[in-house]
């Protein structure tokens, strides 16, 4: 039952359909449903946040250690450098996205044309 | 997107002028990133070998930009339907309080719950962040007419957007493909980042970041839900344990 599973074309969709609409969407009616009735600051509420947070960035995590396509054949310590230093660039300008995303962005193509260079 | 019409049949013109109003107000900064987020979607579904019908499509129906990273994973680990349901439901439950926090603010007496209904579905971080800074300016029966002009031209827009970029994508050089590459990562660390409500999710963020790659070697299509829980888990803990000394 992976994505590939099936050849009929309508597979996929329902993949995402199952996988993806009703997994977000259930949360979205859930809120809606429950309205005022919860408080934001529970305890319990911050659990789940902290479990979704660290899913999300176990992702992350991946995406930077284990990448696919182009990203892969960028050295390892060439990625995490540049999305440390986008990061820390966040933190010191006023903790704003876009000045990470230039910087670590700047970082990787400034490495990247370097290495071309030099091989 | 007729979600006007579903709203209030009665008064066509003003809702048509405030759903209008919503459509400019998602021309924003946090419009113009997310927008650069999704550029870097369509490269990462494109590299998971998912069509570009299968993206634009899960654009639309997802929507949520953490859900659908976390989906593409799934379906790159080559998880089952149950498995990647479950790790896309995890990811996404912090939608619930988002939505708690939007609805009082769009209900109005004559509104019908349907709307409001289907009116989440738009909810994700960057349409809630613009809502919740403007809604209080709108007046209160204009505004799911005003919601459905801001996050039915978000969701729109990035469908185009990842219609385009996902059509290019297959033609850029080797640097410009991987910087592409590189967007989603760091795009969520830093949105991620500044949106945490509390500490714990903020060790939280540096546990999974760490973990995710560790689980990832040791327990394969496991990795997700062991760094999720696992780390959450802890950041939880430690969140509660710090708490506790600071009042002490």
């Amino acid at each position: 039952m992976t994505f590939t599973a099936f050849d009929s074309w309508w597979w996929p969709y329902l993949f995402v359909l199952a996988a993806g609409t009703l997994a977000t969407d259930i949360w979205r009616f859930l809120g809606v449903y429950l309205g005022g009735r919860i408080r934001d600051d529970s305890e319990l509420l911050v659990l789940i946040r902290a479990l979704a947070t660290a899913l999300v960035a176990a992702v992350i995590g991946n995406l930077i250690v284990f990448p696919t396509g182009a990203l892969a054949d960028a050295p390892l310590l060439l990625r995490i450098v540049s999305v440390l230093l986008g990061f820390i660039a966040y933190l010191k300008f006023g903790k704003l996205v876009l000045v990470g995303i230039v910087v670590a962005e700047a970082v990787l193509i400034g490495g990247l044309s370097l290495i071309d260079l030099n091989v | 997107m007729n979600d006007d019409a579903l709203a209030n049949p009665a008064g066509p013109p003003d809702h048509f002028r405030w759903f209008f109003r919503g459509m400019v107000a998602s021309v924003s900064v946090p419009g113009l990133i997310l927008i650069s987020a999704f550029v870097g979607f369509a490269g990462l579904a494109r590299e998971a070998g998912v069509s570009v019908a299968q993206a634009v499509f899960m654009t639309g129906l997802v929507w949520a930009l953490p859900a659908k990273v976390v989906l593409i994973g799934a379906i790159m680990a080559g998880s089952s339907l149950p498995a990647a349901a479950l790790a896309v439901a995890l990811s996404s439950v912090r939608l619930t309080p988002m939505v708690v926090a939007l609805m009082p603010e769009l209900r109005s007496d004559r509104g019908r719950p349907l709307t409001l209904y289907l009116l989440s579905h738009f909810v994700a971080v960057t349409s809630w962040v613009i809502a919740m800074e403007k809604v209080r300016d709108i007046p209160r029966e204009m505004r799911t007419s005003w919601y459905s002009g801001l996050g039915g031209s978000l969701v729109v827009a990035n469908m185009l957007v990842v219609a385009l970029v996902y059509a290019i994508a297959g033609s850029l050089p080797p640097i410009l493909s991987a910087a592409l590459l590189l967007l989603t990562p760091i795009y969520f660390l830093t949105s991620l980042w500044g949106s945490a409500r509390e500490a714990a999710s903020h060790y939280a963020m540096i546990f999974g970041m760490i973990l995710g790659p560790l689980f990832h070697l040791i327990t394969p299509g496991f990795d997700l839900m062991a760094a999720g829980s696992i780390g959450g888990g802890a950041a939880y803990l430690l969140h509660r344990s710090r708490k506790g000394q600071s009042t002490e």
